[in-house]
C-alpha cells in the first residue's frame, strides 16, 4: 500500500495524543494548574494535529462531518465518533485539573477508555481489510494499543510502566513482521483464484490493461518498499521499542531521558508506520502480476 | 446506509465469457464513454497527450497466459470490473453513507455529493474495482448503467450495460443472476460460471464463464508435432553461390 505521510503522521501522532490522554484520564498522574494545562494541552495538541492530518488525505474535507454517521458498520465513522466522543468527555476533567485545581476523575476515567477504543478503531479500520492480508489479523490493533500505551507513557513520565510497555511492544512488533509474512500466501488468494483459471494451469500476466499507471497502482501497489524492509525493521525495533526501554531501565524518572525516550520512539514509530504500509501487499496486485 | 441490505429482490448483473471474449477493449471505450457524458462527475483524463497518461476507467481488460499440463499454452483475455457483490466490503467500511447497495436490484452505486474521497472502499475492493477520480476527488465505479438499464427514453435494445451493448464478440451478456429461470442464470449453469476470488467472502454477482477445453493435439499422451523447428532458417542442402557462400561465412 501506498505509505502516504498524512496516513504515517496521522496514526502515530494521534496514537501517541490519545495515548498520554488515556493516561491523564486514568488519573496516573495527576497535574493541576499550569502542569495541567501543558499535559493535557499537549495531549489534546497531538491528537487533534493527527485528526487534522487525515482530513488532508480526503478528496473532500468539506463533507468531513458526514463520516459521524455510519457507526454502525463502518470503523472509519467510528474512530471519529470515538476521538470527538473523547475529547468532548475527556474536557470537563482537564478543565476541572486546570481551572479549578479539582479534576473530575469520573469523567478522567470514561474519557481514558474512550482513547484507547479509539486507537483501537483507527487499527480496526485496517485490520478489517480482507483484501490486504498482512493487515486482517488481531495482531494489528494489539500493535496499534500497544504502541499508544507505550509512547503515552513516556510522555506522562511514568517510566517504569513504559519499560514494561515498550518491552511488549518490542515483542508484538517482531511478531507481527513474522505473523505478517506468512498472511499473504495464507491468504489463499492468487492469480489462479483472481483469474477462476488456477485449475487451467499456471496463469501469468501477459498484457496489463494500461501501458501507464493508474491509481490503483499508485495506491495499492507499493514495491518499493518491501526491498529495504529487513534493514528498516532493524532500524525501526531499536527506536522505537529497545532504546527507549534501555533509557527507562537508566532513569525512569528523570525529565530529560524521558523526553530523549520520546523522541527516539517517536523517529522509531514512523520507520515502522512507513513500513506497515509500505510492506502491506493488497491482492489487486495479482492482477497486475505483481504485489 | 453502509450496512449492507439483508437480501436484494433481484441481483442485476454481469456474466463474461472468457471464452469468446478476444481482447478488443471496445466495452473499456464504451464504458468510459457513456460515463464521461452521463451519470454523476466525468471520468477525468490527465495528462492525456504527454508522456505519461492515465485517467479513471471503470472496466479494465488484462490478458493473462495460462501454461497447462501437456497442452499448450493458451491466451486469456479477462475483463475486470465492479461484480456486485452479495457481501460487498466497499460498502460497509464507508464512512459517510456515501456507498450502498440497493434494495432493488442490488446495484453497488456511489452518491458522489455524499463521497468525502477517503478512498477507504477502493482499499476494501479485492478486485480493483473502485478508482478515485483525480479531478473530481470522488470514487468512481462500475454503475452497471444504470442510468441505460432503466432508461425510457433509449430504444428498447439499447436498455443494457454500454460494454453489453457493445461487445463485438457476445462475451457479456447482462441480467438477473437471482432468478434461477433468467438466461444468464441458465448460461451459468450450463457452462460452469466462477466466482473470482471467493476466498474473499465478497459473493460476487458477476461470474465468469471459464475457457471451454481447445487446442487438444490428439489423444491424450501424444506428443505435439515439433512446429517451431519449422521456422528454423536452416540451410541444409543450399547449393551453387549461396551454399559457397553460407560455408565460407561459417568458418569465418
Ligand atoms: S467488486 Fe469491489 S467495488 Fe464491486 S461490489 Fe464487490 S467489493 Fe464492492
Ligand atoms: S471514498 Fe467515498 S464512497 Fe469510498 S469509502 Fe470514502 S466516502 Fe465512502
Ligand atoms: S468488448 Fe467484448 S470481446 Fe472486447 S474486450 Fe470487452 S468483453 Fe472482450
Amino acid at each position: 500500500m501506498h505509505p502516504a505521510p498524512s496516513l504515517i503522521f496521522f496514526t502515530v501522532v494521534s496514537g501517541l495524543g490519545f495515548g498520554l490522554l488515556a493516561w491523564l484520564g486514568l488519573g496516573v498522574v495527576r497535574p493541576t494548574g499550569w502542569a495541567a494545562f501543558w499535559w493535557f494541552g499537549l495531549g489534546y495538541g497531538l491528537a487533534g494535529a493527527g485528526l487534522l492530518a487525515s482530513a488532508f488525505h480526503l478528496g473532500h474535507p468539506e463533507r468531513m462531518l458526514l463520516a459521524f454517521t455510519q457507526w454502525r458498520s463502518s470503523w472509519l465513522s467510528r474512530e471519529a465518533v470515538l476521538a470527538l466522543a473523547t475529547l468532548a468527555v475527556m474536557a470537563p476533567h482537564a478543565a476541572g485539573a486546570v481551572f479549578w485545581s479539582n479534576p473530575l476523575p469520573g469523567f478522567g476515567l470514561v474519557a481514558a477508555v474512550l482513547a484507547l477504543a479509539t486507537v483501537g478503531a483507527t487499527s480496526m479500520i485496517y485490520a478489517q481489510l480482507r483484501s490486504v492480508p498482512r493487515w486482517h489479523h488481531w495482531s494489528v490493533p494489539v500493535l496499534f494499543v500497544l504502541a499508544a500505551l507505550a509512547g503515552g507513557a513516556l510522555l506522562a513520565g511514568q517510566g517504569r510502566a513504559g519499560l514494561w510497555l515498550l518491552l511488549a511492544l518490542a515483542v508484538v512488533m517482531v511478531a507481527h513482521w513474522q505473523i505478517g509474512d506468512r498472511r499473504f500466501r495464507g491468504s489463499g488468494s492468487d492469480a489462479g483464484t483472481a483469474t477462476g483459471l488456477g485449475g487451467l494451469g499456471a496463469v501469468r500476466l501477459l498484457e496489463p490493461p494500461h501501458t501507464g499507471s493508474n491509481y490503483l497502482l499508485r495506491e495499492m501497489v507499493h514495491v518499493v518498499g518491501r526491498r529495504h524492509a529487513h534493514k528498516l525493521r532493524l532500524i525501526a525495533l531499536p527506536l522505537a521499542a529497545l532504546l527507549p526501554a534501555i533509557l527507562m531501565l537508566l532513569a525512569p524518572s528523570w525529565p530529560p531521558m524521558l523526553v530523549l525516550a520520546v523522541l527516539l520512539h517517536l523517529a522509531g514509530m514512523v520507520v515502522a508506520r512507513w513500513l506497515f504500509f509500505a510492506e502491506a501487499e493488497h491482492v489487486v496486485g495479482l492482477y497486475y502480476g505483481r504485489r | 446506509m453502509t450496512t449492507l441490505p439483508a437480501s436484494t429482490s433481484r441481483k442485476l448483473g454481469l456474466v463474461i465469457d472468457l471464452d469468446t471474449c478476444v481482447g478488443c477493449h471496445a466495452c473499456v471505450i464504451s464504458c468510459k464513454g457513456w460515463n464521461t457524458e452521463h451519470y454523476g462527475a466525468p471520468l477525468s483524463d490527465r495528462d492525456a497527450y504527454g508522456a505519461q497518461p492515465e485517467g479513471t476507467f471503470l472496466n479494465r481488460v488484462h490478458s493473462f497466459e495460462v501454461t497447462r499440463k501437456d497442452a499448450p499454452p493458451m491466451v486469456v483475455h479477462f475483463p475486470r470490473s465492479c461484480l456486485h457483490c452479495d457481501d460487498a466490503p466497499c460498502v460497509t467500511v464507508c464512512p459517510t453513507g456515501a456507498s450502498y447497495k440497493r434494495v432493488e436490484d442490488g446495484i453497488v452505486l456511489v452518491n458522489e455529493d455524499a463521497c468525502i474521497g477517503c478512498g477507504l472502499c477502493a482499499w476494501a475492493c479485492p478486485y480493483g474495482a473502485r478508482e478515485m477520480d483525480a479531478d473530481a476527488g470522488v470514487m468512481k465505479k462500475c454503475t452497471l448503467c444504470v442510468d441505460r438499464i432503466y432508461n425510457e427514453n433509449l430504444p428498447e435494445v439499447d436498455r443494457e450495460p454500454a460494454c453489453v451493448r457493445t461487445c463485438p464478440a457476445g462475451a457479456r451478456h447482462f441480467g438477473d443472476l437471482g432468478d434461477p429461470q433468467s438466461a444468464v442464470s441458465q448460461l451459468v449453469a450450463e457452462r460452469g460460471g466462477m466466482d473470482l476470488m471467493p476466498e474473499q467472502g465478497t459473493a460476487p454477482v458477476n461470474k465468469y464463464l471459464p475457457p471451454r477445453p481447445r487446442d487438444q493435439l490428439g489423444a491424450a499422451g501424444a506428443q505435439a508435432p515439433d512446429l517451431a523447428a519449422l521456422c528454423d532458417p536452416s540451410t541444409d542442402g543450399a547449393s551453387g553461390f549461396l551454399g559457397w557462400l553460407d560455408r565460407a561465412l561459417e568458418r569465418l
